[in-house]
């Protein structure tokens, strides 16, 4: 039992941390979007608007939670809690700084990659499931979409392994000591944000859901909190990309003696959270084909050149 | 340990026997993808984590979804859940139900009389696993690599086809 209670009081810490933490990236996205167009945001509620989250999500709570009685029940209700479980699964395996963290299992790095794939059934299902032309049209992109970024996604973290020699994250942020691996492999972090910014299908590729052309996508049907599933979701992911980006290329924990090692981790996630932001803010929403066509012409190539350049470069290191 | 591998074992029949008895196809298809999640705990139980993950990753994660995929552009509605029904009648699955009961027994029988070894805890890290592709089984990845390779071309082959490019005045084929 005494062995239980720090891990049970950690996920507890943690999970309690996590959703606030996503809750109140809706208040910085917004405030943060507005700022760089000139704008003021929402500055109502509370000090600097921070109040907006407290009133949005009661709003979401009381707003009718409407089935539709054309779609499959289950299936329906299942689909926005994929994404959350699976995206939470994935802080799991994420070391916070020395000591603070859940599973220090020694394929974690697949781990992230086998939740990260398992997400995606998330929004297939829900979009079928809604049995709405818009939904299922905006599902068929998720899923190609997230398919495909999944697999420059895992080639692009191949260097990473390589030069650490590990799948453990702690090994891989300890083999950062000498140097982060930003400076070794620029490409594998290039194409290991551009993958991540698919998988949480956001702006710019937030083609699943482009409300321009598709309403919203396959959550044209939710609303209330099954809606609100799937927001919260969609934050967690960007903050655990953030996250992970700083754990494989930024070197985690590690950084100059005044500030405590989990202070460090959160301010370069939070920056990263930032630029993630900015994207948003700054680019336009590519055509459907012309993503897929950039993934598997430019990314993949880049990726197996980059492996296999890292590859020839160890083993000579090695020599 | 031995109490979660039976309940994963028992998670894993009961799916799999849903997966042949349900109408809807996509249910059917989520309870394979149930069965295949159960199946890669077991491996974890028994001491693989890597061929554990590449069950979820490769299995649940990409073919069970390229799967979804299909049926979704099928748009297969009530009359295929009809169809379905009619298909699954006792004439059909008595015979080879018949037969794998037989098996079953069969099975049983040999894990009484024998006596069970206690599986090892042998952890199987991704570096053994590696080593034992690329060292004794480097020509069976060889030939697996020739074969995808080839399954590549067929595929690009087959989806290649001609693009009509329409102007309002002009109508011209391109190659896309």
């Amino acid at each position: 039992m005494s062995i239980i209670l720090p891990y049970l009081l950690m996920i507890v810490v943690l999970l309690f941390t996590l959703t606030t933490i996503a809750a109140w990236l809706i208040w910085l996205e917004r405030r943060m979007l507005a700022l760089w167009q000139d704008r003021y945001g929402p500055n109502r509620a509370g000090p600097f608007g921070l109040l907006i989250v407290v009133a949005d999500t009661i709003k979401l709570f009381f707003k009718e939670d409407w089935i539709p009685p054309f779609a499959d029940k289950t299936i329906f209700v299942i689909a926005p809690t994929l994404i959350g479980a699976t995206v939470l699964m994935s802080f799991v395996i994420i070391p916070y700084a020395p000591g603070i963290l859940i599973a220090d299992l020694s394929i974690g790095l697949l781990f992230f990659l086998a939740m990260s794939s398992l997400g995606v059934y998330s929004i297939v299902l829900g979009g079928w499931a809604s049995n709405n032309k818009y939904s299922l049209l905006g599902a068929l992109r998720g899923a190609s979409q997230m398919i495909s970024y999944e697999v420059f996604m895992g080639l692009s973290l191949m260097g990473v392994v390589m030069l650490s020699g590990s799948f453990r994250l702690t090994d891989i942020v300890l083999a950062q000591k000498g140097g982060w691996f930003i400076i070794t492999q620029p490409v594998g972090f290039v194409i290991f944000m551009i993958a991540g910014i698919a998988e949480t299908h956001r702006l710019p590729f937030d083609i699943p859901e482009a409300e321009s052309e598709l309403v919203a996508g396959f959550h044209s049907e939710y609303s209330g909190m099954k809606f609100g599933m799937f927001f919260i979701g969609e934050y967690l992911g960007i903050t655990l990309i953030s996250a992970m980006a700083v754990t494989l290329f930024f070197g985690g924990w590690l950084g100059p003696a005044f500030l405590p090692p989990l202070i460090w981790f959160a301010l370069k996630t939070f920056i990263f959270i930032l630029f993630f932001i900015l994207l948003r803010a700054s680019l336009p929403r590519p055509r459907y084909d012309q993503l897929m066509e950039y993934g598997w012409k430019v990314l993949l190539p880049v990726a197996l050149l980059n492996l296999l350049i890292t590859g020839g470069i160890v083993l000579m290191m090695n020599k | 340990m031995d109490i979660v591998f039976y309940i994963t074992a028992f998670v894993t029949v009961i799916s799999t026997i849903m997966v042949i008895t349900r109408h809807n196809p996509v249910h059917a298809l989520l309870y394979l993808i149930i069965s295949l999640l159960s199946i890669s705990v077991i491996f974890f139980l028994l001491g693989a984590p890597f061929a554990a993950l590449l069950e979820i990753i490769i299995y649940a994660g990409a073919i069970m979804v390229l799967f979804i995929f299909v049926i979704m552009l099928l748009n297969l509605g009530k009359e295929t859940a009809r169809q379905e029904k009619e298909w699954l009648k006792p004439k059909v699955w008595i015979g080879p139900a018949i037969l794998s009961a037989i098996l079953f027994v069969e099975l049983f029988y040999l894990i009484t009389i024998a006596d069970v070894a206690p599986y090892n805890l042998q952890t199987v890290d991704p570096k053994t696993v590696a080593i034992s592709l690329f060292r004794p089984y480097l020509i069976g990845v060889e030939l697996a690599a020739m074969l995808l390779m080839a399954g590549v071309v067929g595929a690009a082959h087959i989806g290649q086809h001609k693009k009509m490019i329409l102007h309002r005045f002009l109508k011209e084929e391109g190659r896309l």
